[in-house]
């Protein structure tokens, strides 16, 4: 039991990263970009491949991280530039990455077993494997979600947000909308990339086919934590897409072990994301909003 | 202040639904001119806004802004120039965002955005301030997402947005058209009272033959893609619904039928 939650933790964790990636295109610029299908496993490959020839696993972590970044501004060109869809920019960087994510990693599959990765200093530093990912997966996520904290509290930040949200005021207010998108893509990708590269130094493995169905779990980690944890502020919001994400791995866990074939754990997943996309409906048709009028018209 | 000369804007070009929105537009405002512009539907009122905004292109033809040539320039780059406000009070505001958040992207409209923090404590106390003189108790909400307030306040808050940064052209396309009369009466008060304080050269777009004549020192009629009347100085601080209506008729050679218009 221990031993589940604790597996269920550090994969949390380290989707986490990913799913604040997913959350900053979904949530902030409304756009659902399936470009971290091809992302997440472009990060796997870059740090594969790093690894593999001997670089030092961090630097090898960053580089996918800035090869994520790099397919994010492809897809923002295609979006805004080019004035594709931003669905279908998505899906064509997603299905040049794989092409591409080959040709790095140059076999479907690459081991990493046996090899130095990000865990190992801190299993030297006596920690069992398990702890050890937890503990880059916790320092992770908390420097990424200060990192965004600050970042979306400033000019940018906010004109960032502010694009997600209606993008004639931006403009009217001379912000260029196509330089937010593409940024926020850049963003968003980066850390989709850097989630995937942790995550194959944790399964010591990197495999062309790993970032199938990708998007559906980012989603499914963003509303349950939106739902379970809350949206009462920004901190809370993006503290809250990694507990989304350590509960979604919770929950696998635990259908898992009551026996569920991991073959269709695809479907079980893309049910859930349904099911929790129509929770606020569902909840508002059992429970209808109470609306309470205080003095002076003031929302209560 | 601003200069249009010969502006063309065709819609849907080589296709059956082709629509000539600008004829042959030239327009000249000098500093301080408030401009009502009137006209039925379809008759270029915010095809011409939304061209000097930088929304369109002009087919042919230049406009320019202060001096600067704007006529190839994008929307968001124009934006530096101008303050805006539009008939949707849901497009002027982000309504997620807090209506300090707002204000702040406003604030800096036409500087260089960079890392620093969105917002000054210094800011909030001067937003605190303007929204008070506003009269409409917003200055005890500027935590409040702007989602949440009326469209007459937010219409109110696009106002204010407009002219936090003075622009050198005021545009205001037919930004009460959506509001109840009251607050229509409202918020054309206080564009009045905002002009007047900053002597903003303004554009103001209305279907309301009544508030064009009472409103600015210059009043401009469209029909079909083109000025018809420019009536201003004396002659329009005398002019009557009625008469304008009988101008209308001689100039366009057809009786000015709108019937929103004439309701109003």
């Amino acid at each position: 039991m221990f031993e589940v939650i604790k597996g269920a933790l550090s994969l949390g964790l380290l989707w986490g990263i990913m799913t604040i990636g997913v959350y900053i295109t979904y949530r902030i610029l409304s756009i659902a970009d399936l470009t971290v299908e091809g992302s997440i496993t472009l990060g796997a490959a870059i740090a594969a491949h790093a690894i593999t020839r001997g670089m030092n696993p961090y630097l090898g972590t960053l580089l996918a991280l800035f090869g994520g970044m790099a397919a994010g501004f492809c897809t923002g060109i295609l979006h805004t530039r080019l004035k594709i869809p931003a669905l279908l920019s998505g899906i064509l960087t997603m299905i040049a990455l794989y092409s591409i994510n080959l040709r790095v990693m140059g076999k479907a599959n690459v081991s990493l077993l046996r090899m130095d990765n990000v865990y190992t200093v801190f299993e030297n530093l006596g920690l069992e494997p398990t702890w050890a990912i937890i503990t880059l997966g916790a320092i992770g996520v908390v420097v990424i979600v200060c990192l965004l904290y600050w970042f979306f509290g400033t000019e940018i930040g906010c004109a960032i947000r502010a694009t997600g949200n209606n993008p004639y005021m931006v403009r009217a207010q001379g912000i260029n909308t196509n330089s937010m998108i593409i940024l926020g893509l850049v963003i968003s990708n980066g850390l989709v990339s850097l989630g995937g590269a942790l995550i194959a130094q944790n399964q010591n493995f990197s495999d062309i086919g790993m970032g199938t169905g990708s998007i559906v779990i980012g989603l499914a980690s963003v509303i349950i934590g939106e739902v379970l944890f809350g949206k009462r502020n920004f901190f809370m919001r993006l503290i809250s897409l990694a507990f989304g994400a350590i509960t979604y791995r919770i929950i696998i866990a635990f259908v898992l072990k009551l026996g569920m074939h991991s073959n269709d754990l695809k479907l079980f997943t893309a049910i859930t994301v349904a099911v929790a996309l129509a929770l606020p409906m569902i909840k508002d048709l059992l429970n209808p909003p109470k609306i309470v009028i205080g003095e002076g018209g003031q929302d209560a | 202040m601003l200069r249009i000369d010969g502006a063309y804007k065709i819609f849907n070009p080589g296709t059956v639904n082709r629509k000539m929105a600008l004829r042959n537009v030239s327009l000249s405002m000098k500093e301080g001119d408030f401009i009502t512009l009137i006209g039925g539907n379809g008759a270029g009122k915010s095809t011409l806004l939304n061209c000097i905004a930088g929304v369109y292109g002009v087919e042919k033809g230049s406009i320019n802004i202060a001096g600067i040539d704007v006529t190839k320039s994008s929307e968001y780059k124009r934006a530096a120039l101008l303050g805006r406000v539009f008939q949707d009070p849901m497009m002027g505001t982000a309504s997620d965002m807090i209506l300090e958040e707002n204000l702040a992207l406003a604030l800096r409209r036409g500087k260089p955005r960079g890392l620093r923090w969105g917002i000054s404590n210094k800011e909030r106390e001067t937003y605190r301030e303007l929204l008070s003189h506003l009269g409409l108790g917003l200055e005890k909400r500027l935590n409040v997402k702007v989602k949440l307030l009326s469209g007459g306040q937010r219409q109110a808050i696009t106002l204010l947005m407009a002219t936090l940064k003075k622009p050198k052209l005021l545009l205001l396309d037919e930004h009460t058209a959506a509001l109840d009369p009251k607050t229509a009466g409202i918020v054309l008060e206080l564009t009045e009272r905002l002009v007047h304080e900053n002597g903003l050269t303004t554009l103001m777009v209305t279907h309301n033959m009544r508030d064009a004549i009472r409103y600015g020192n210059r009043l401009i009629m469209m029909h079909d893609g083109r000025i018809f009347l420019d009536i201003q100085g004396e002659e329009k601080s005398k002019l009557t619904v009625e008469e304008l209506l009988t101008r209308f008729g001689s100039a366009s050679g057809q009786e000015f039928s709108y019937d929103r218009a004439l309701l109003s």
